[in-house]
């Protein structure tokens, strides 16, 4: 995967295909991030500012963070980000640990019933359990407009699971048998052991969780009666894609305009992700593909 | 979901598979028996308690995960009897009268989950043709770039969109091409004036994929840019000396050597075909009408939680379910009888 000097096969490419390659790349990037600016530009705009750029700005003409505040001073906004933090790090934790329980027997060579088990496992992801009888059971439950409706249903992924799993069993057996000899119970091994070497398994799954935890709008929409415990993204569903359109800009001269609230919201449920991205994308590739194709 | 996702549990879908084909000639034989594992070395198997109780600290550990299972999904599969019966919420499941195949029979006649049928394999279609060899290109691409630093911040940057919600992925794409987006602005500065993507019925279809591409094509290029790494470089070597150029090296080398990966990917992609995504098609539909932009699993939402009538749409969704199971273990079928053939080894 790292090769910084071409083989000496490789031969140097023709200036034309080095100008293909590069616009290539450059288009592909600028596809990916244009989108992002213009809704970061748009948030920090003057309301003026998006009147006269017809309702989307490319590059501010003075930084202006009224829209942020507007929406931070304790509306339902920053009520639902909140909500989502206290799902995201709940949830994430509670997923970890019994993703990292289970993967850990399930990985283990001769566990009692392990075979079935997984089989057991395996089978939810063929047949997923379908949205009407999920809903029952979630209503069985008693988690109508309890917080825990965002996190139980989605406890365990088993995208994810198969992933620790699969990196739980690359770790040498000589390891884990010296370890037993020394005098460690399983549980001691799992402590002493696996965990400490499976840090980047362990931040990518758990980069996932978070992630999915963070994004959830959905179940809010089905199991909330009570609007005013909406995560973020339901929010965000509500103001930016639901009714209100960005087509119409009022002329009158407010505060803020309407569009730069919305991409302002639409900035703060990105922001949380674009933060711990950088640190974990390192993890990506080593986590994600050991995992996945030893399994 | 992702494409990596498939391939991860495709292995082990495929070992299932290949357990029960192995397993007994029997139609309805368990996946895997305890039974006729024989016992290693001659010597006799301890017995099932004194194995439980040997183990008990590691089934313990894994208690919490399998309770989840056990809970929301084999739970929620028994659900799936609300597919027979007309259900009325305040009965509940076994106050609620049964009506046998009646859902079924009317859904064989209902036009509108026809029309739904018929959007999502449109979709499925366009994703299958414009989406999946998104990634293949963006991974040979990225491939080809030699500096380190470069690729990698291409890579962290193409990544990016996979983790962001549909509802930002929609919301951005409202923000440029919408009524007064980037694009319709810069058009109506071209003279050529409102142009809607937004909201228009003929071009929902694009639409979706686009941003499908957006998000996903990125992330997607892993798997490829994982196996493309693991081509033997010997060969490009040979290649080379015989005069190949770069598109014949890759046509001639490359191709061949991620084939396996590619017709995996392709057989699990054959096997989800009905599985396009609901959030996505979910935030839409009302900005086209369902006419085109009801899909089976709005489609299902739609009945049950907004007209109420939730054994209907438990039928529906048990349908989409079962031919599912059906399509990926076909498409496992494939991946087999490929494998036979030496494409992908079992």
């Amino acid at each position: 995967m790292s090769r910084t000097t071409a083989p000496a096969w490789m031969g140097r490419p023709t200036p034309a295909v080095r100008v293909a390659k590069a616009v290539a790349l450059t288009v592909v990037v600028a596809l990916v991030v244009f989108p992002l600016w213009t809704v970061l530009a748009t948030s920090l705009a003057s309301p003026q500012n998006v009147i006269a750029d017809g309702g989307w700005v490319l590059w501010p003409d003075e930084f202006s963070f009224d829209s942020y505040a507007e929406i931070l001073q304790g509306g339902i906004i920053s009520r639902a980000l909140l909500v989502s933090a206290g799902v995201t790090v709940v949830g994430t934790a509670l997923s970890l640990f019994c993703t990292i329980g289970l993967a850990y027997t399930l990985s283990r060579p001769a566990v009692y019933g392990g075979k079935p088990l997984l089989l057991l496992v395996l089978f939810t992801f063929l047949f997923p359990p379908g949205m009407v009888p999920l809903f029952l059971v979630v209503r069985g439950a008693g988690l109508f407009d309890s917080y825990a409706a965002l996190v139980l249903p989605f406890l365990v992924n088993v995208f994810n699971l198969v992933v620790m799993r699969g990196f739980f069993q690359s770790i040498p057996a000589e390891l884990i048998d010296a370890a037993r000899i020394d005098g460690a119970g399983e549980l001691g091994i799992l402590r002493l052991v696996v965990l400490p070497l499976s840090k980047a398994v362990i931040a990518v799954v758990g980069l996932f969780y978070a992630v999915a935890y963070w994004n959830r709008f959905f179940e809010a929409i089905i199991y909330f009666n009570d609007q005013a415990k909406w995560p973020i993204g339901t929010v965000l569903r509500q103001y930016v894609t639901g009714g209100a359109s960005l087509a119409e800009s009022s002329g009158e001269l407010a505060a803020t305009s309407p569009q730069s609230v919305q991409m302002a919201v639409v900035m703060l449920a990105t922001l949380p992700i674009v933060c711990v991205y950088p640190f974990l994308q390192r993890y990506f590739v080593k986590g994600v593909v050991t995992g996945a194709l030893k399994a | 979901m992702t494409i990596l996702f498939r391939l991860g549990t495709a292995r082990e879908a495929f070992d299932v598979s290949m357990t029960r084909v192995r397993g007994g000639t029997g139609g309805a034989s368990p996946p895997t028996g305890k039974a006729p594992a024989p016992p290693e070395g001659g010597r006799p198997r301890p017995g099932h308690l004194r194995r439980l109780r040997a183990d008990r600290v590691l089934l313990l550990v894994a208690a919490p995960g399998l309770a989840y299972f056990l809970f929301f999904h084999y739970g929620a599969l028994f659900g799936n009897v609300l597919a027979f019966q007309d259900y009325v919420p305040f009965l509940g499941v076994p106050g609620s009268e049964w009506v046998g195949l009646a859902h079924f029979e009317r859904m064989a006649s209902d036009p509108l989950f026809w029309n739904a049928v018929k959007n999502t394999l449109l979709i499925a279609a366009l994703q299958l043709v414009f989406f999946f060899p998104a990634p293949l290109a963006l991974a040979l691409l990225l491939d080809s770039v030699v500096g380190d630093t470069l690729r990698r911040f291409v890579q962290s940057v193409v990544y990016l969109p996979h983790f962001l919600s549909w509802v930002i992925v929609v919301a951005l794409f409202q923000q440029v091409l919408g009524g007064a987006g980037v694009v319709n602005g810069w058009l109506s500065d071209l003279g050529v004036g409102g142009v809607s993507i937004i909201g228009n019925a003929d071009a929902y279809g694009p639409l979706v994929v686009a941003q499908l591409v957006w998000k996903e094509c990125g992330w997607a290029t892993i798997i490829f840019l994982a196996a493309l790494s693991q081509v033997d470089e010997q060969q490009y070597e040979a290649a080379a000396l015989d005069g190949a150029g770069w598109w014949r090296r890759v046509w001639h080398v490359t191709l061949p050597a991620i084939r396996p990966v590619i017709v995996l990917l392709l057989v699990l992609r054959l096997g989800e075909f009905l599985s396009i995504g609901f959030e996505q098609f979910f935030l839409q539909r009302q900005s086209v009408g369902p006419e085109a932009g009801e899909v089976l699993e709005t489609f299902v939402y739609f009945t049950g939680f907004a007209n109420g009538d939730f054994g209907y749409a438990a039928a529906v969704g048990l349908f989409k379910g079962a031919v599912g199971v059906a399509l990926v273990y076909a498409a496992n079928k494939v991946a087999h009888r490929l494998g036979e053939q030496g494409v992908y080894k079992a």
